[in-house]
């Protein structure tokens, strides 16, 4: 079968991290060869795979060494849990440098040096969560990602977020082979969060793939940094990684998605009881003012 | 070919731009115009300082190159520091022949090119620490150095390079002016916004450097020359005359200048401006912070150096006005004779010029002090402050032409056929190939100066030999030339 490549994005803290790589130690378990890049200069995205605080990045080692260009992939490649692959981009501290060119330079490096073994059968990219320029949609162009995934929950922000992703999909879907493959809810317990979602992958043309529950075991396993199937391999929480595994397998719904309007984003929310009905009369309106009118 | 009416040259624009597609069409049709001497506004004629349309050849150039390559690279005693990848700097090192004195490498640094070779790395990590580190290195390398300027290249504002606090910090340490200059490449539409840019950093981190200090002595007789490049020489052949009026010339900005001489301009009676496009910001603000008025003057040519001493002088004293006279008195057997020797040759031969923001007006004069015509004319940069002055300047009927495109410039030239014509290096061989003289007017074709009394001698020099030249009989393979007794077809139009 030929090699998979996924990327997972989602608002930033909606658990992409955690999610993908409890996911892909499900997909080693399953005897898959699975590789994670991370896209994020934060650099989390390995570490529970590796036991690691985080990996050291090919930009840093780049800029160690002088240039990418003087790496070599065994400098960037750590194996972890279950024969997992892992390298992170990294990049820059907040506020200097682009962190964007530094997942292209990262991306390119890893091609070139042939990094995407044809023994591979799938390859995750966990990407920064605000896709803020061009650099972060280097997953999904041409010849990389053709499947994505976006972590979810039942709050506002997540689902904007989520509509605005499926937007910049649509860019690149109309372009080339790149689609959507479905919604993972990372549950936060609210109000019939499975019901939301579900509707929500509906309108966006797409199914929610997975229904994950929130559960204490995946921090206690964080800590120890391990997945939670390395961790407490006979959980309910791990099986529950073992489904969206399999589900991800055996997956064939690849969509364009149809992100929807505010309106009806905000319709759905309201729908659910997520936000109340928009009141005219109170837009630009002071606390004083209303005080007075009071 | 006779000169043109106003209604044949404005079916000669409807006929050029009848190419363009209706968007284009619209939009160049407002940078073409007939020039009209008695109008007051450019602006009821013509249109510039607007984005160049995509797809066509213009030659403009960048905001970087206004600031790096114009304004800031001839002040010799600093060190300009090209901040990004390498080639801004190398592709534009010493391209225009600002001549200086000075030892290179030790006092001056004027041909040399610094810059920060953006790799991958520092676009991702910041070049902040990078640029410590270079100025660092100049110090060290380069002790003399009285200051160091940061030009940025399109990374820099990309990535949100922080130069401002690397430059404050070492201008700390250094106790030498580190100086941040925001002029990106993708900022504005030509090289314009980077003279204002390039002005705004000389306001900001060096005119006002020696406001409580009164050292220096100053006299009546106190100028500055304000946007003179020194280009083959310019500046020096102008100062010469100012100083033997009696005047004491600060400052040169910036050709062959040095930080002092600009920290010293407040200072001075009256700047004068040559270059009023790339410099006028900097005068202005002289005028409002310290009350130094400004006054534009030409010295190409001697009717409008003659013209522009005199008004000079008429801002000083009874003797420096005398002293004028006796200067114009001094050169005059020198270009009359010049005059006597090649106007003869040059008499009524027609000449288009398509230059960046002074020289395609300021050249005029000395064209027809030989008895030559201007009979099209454009900008690559200038604003409309620019057109109003060069309405007057141009004939009546004549063509105007802003940020001309390569197809426009062609299709002008084939039809008023000049026997010059006056642009840059990316214009010279299209045309030499269709067999018109032409020159290089931005960098004087490795020749001038152009500017003085000592500049028009080259100056008619190199017309003469440019537009006289025998190679232009020769342009024909001699398979291909008439027989004897036939006529010969006009090259340009088969070639």
């Amino acid at each position: 079968m030929a090699m998979r490549q996924c990327a997972i994005y989602g608002k930033g803290g909606i658990g992409k991290s955690t999610t993908t790589q409890n996911l892909v130690a499900g997909l080693a378990e399953l005897g898959k060869k699975v590789m994670i890049v991370g896209c994020d200069p934060k650099a989390d995205s390995t570490r529970l795979i590796l036991h690691a605080k985080a990996q050291d990045t090919i930009m840093h080692l780049a800029a160690e060494a002088g240039s990418v260009e003087d790496l070599e992939l065994e400098d960037v490649l750590q194996t972890g849990y279950a024969g997992i692959k892992c390298v992170e981009s990294g990049g820059p501290e907040p506020g200097v440098g682009c962190a964007g060119r530094g997942v292209i330079t990262a991306i390119n490096f890893l091609e070139e040096e042939g990094a995407y073994d044809e023994e591979l059968d799938f390859v995750f990219y966990d990407v920064l969560g605000d896709v803020v320029c061009g650099g972060f949609a280097m997953p999904i162009r041409e010849n990389k990602a053709q499947e994505i995934y976006i972590v979810v929950s039942g709050e506002m922000m997540a689902m904007f977020a989520a509509n605005n992703i499926a937007k910049g999909i649509v860019k690149y879907a109309s372009s080339g082979s790149v689609r959507l493959a479905g919604l993972i809810c990372n549950s936060r317990n609210t109000a019939r969060e499975d019901e939301l979602i579900m509707e929500l992958a509906r309108q966006l043309g797409t199914q929610m793939i997975h229904f994950v529950p929130r559960d204490n075991v995946v921090q206690r396993a964080e800590i120890r940094r391990m997945t939670v199937i390395e961790y407490d391999p006979s959980s309910k929480q791990a099986d529950e990684y073992r489904q969206l595994a399999q589900k991800m397998i055996d997956n064939t719904n690849f969509v364009i998605p149809t992100p929807i309007s505010m309106d009806q984003l905000e319709t759905l929310l309201m729908d659910f009881g997520l936000m109340d009905g928009e009141d005219e009369s109170i837009i630009g309106k002071t606390a004083s003012e209303e005080a007075v009118a009071a | 070919m006779a000169t043109m009416t106003r209604d044949e040259t404005q079916a000669l624009i409807q006929e050029v731009l009848e190419v363009y597609p209706e968007k284009a069409k619209k939009d160049r049709a407002k940078h073409l115009a007939v020039n009209d001497p008695s109008i007051e506004q450019s602006k009821q004629c013509i249109t510039s300082n607007r984005k160049s349309q995509p797809g066509v050849m213009t030659i403009r150039g960048c905001a970087y190159a206004g600031s790096r390559g114009v304004v800031w690279g001839p002040i010799k005693d600093m060190v300009h520091i090209s901040h990004g990848p390498v080639g801004c700097g190398q592709y534009t090192r010493a391209g225009r022949r600002n001549y200086y004195t000075g030892m290179t490498g030790v006092n001056a640094f004027g041909t040399m090119n610094f810059t920060s070779d953006f790799q991958e790395k520092d676009i991702v990590f910041g070049g902040d620490k990078k640029l410590a580190k270079i100025v660092d290195e100049i110090e060290q390398l380069f002790p003399l150095v009285k200051g160091i300027s940061v030009q940025s290249e399109c990374p820099i504002g990309l990535i949100g390079d922080d130069i401002e606090s690397v430059a404050k910090q070492k201008t700390k340490e250094l106790n030498k002016p580190v100086i941040p200059v925001r002029c990106e490449g993708f900022r504005g539409v030509s090289q314009s916004l980077g003279h204002h840019i390039a002005n705004d950093a000389i306001r900001d981190h060096v005119v006002h450097n020696r406001d409580n200090d009164d050292s220096f002595e100053s006299t009546p007789y106190d100028v500055a020359i304000i946007g003179d490049y020194n280009i083959g020489g310019d500046a020096w052949s102008s100062r010469i005359l100012l100083e033997e009026m009696g005047l004491r010339v600060v400052a040169q900005w910036s050709g062959d200048g040095t930080l002092s001489e600009m920290e010293l301009t407040p200072k001075v009676k009256l700047n004068l401006i040559h270059c009023y496009r790339s410099m006028n910001y900097i005068s202005r603000h002289m005028e409002e912070r310290y009350g130094v008025p400004w006054m534009e003057y030409n010295l190409f040519g001697p009717t409008k150096i003659a013209e522009s001493l005199r008004k000079i002088a008429a801002f000083f004293d009874e003797t420096i006005q005398a002293n004028a006279e006796q200067v114009i008195a001094k050169y005059q057997a020198e270009y009359d004779a010049i005059i006597a020797k090649y106007r003869p040759r040059l008499e009524g031969k027609r000449v288009m010029l398509y230059v960046g923001g002074l020289r395609p007006r300021h050249i005029i004069g000395a064209y027809e002090d030989l008895g030559m015509e201007v009979v099209g004319t454009g900008y690559e940069f200038a604003h409309n402050d620019d057109y109003d002055r060069t309405l007057k300047e141009m004939g009546d009927s004549t063509l105007l032409y802003d940020d001309v495109t390569g197809y426009e410039l062609e299709k002008f030239t084939e039809a008023l056929k000049p026997d010059l014509v006056g642009s840059g290096v990316k214009e010279k061989y299209i045309f030499q190939k269709m067999g018109i003289p032409f020159r290089q007017m931005h960098s004087w074709d490795y020749s001038g100066p152009y500017h003085g009394y000592d500049g028009f001698a080259i100056f008619a020099r190199d017309m003469d030999m440019t537009i006289n030249n025998p190679c232009w009989n020769s342009m024909r393979a001699p398979w291909l030339k008439p027989a004897e007794g036939e006529s010969e077809a006009p090259v340009a139009a088969s070639a």
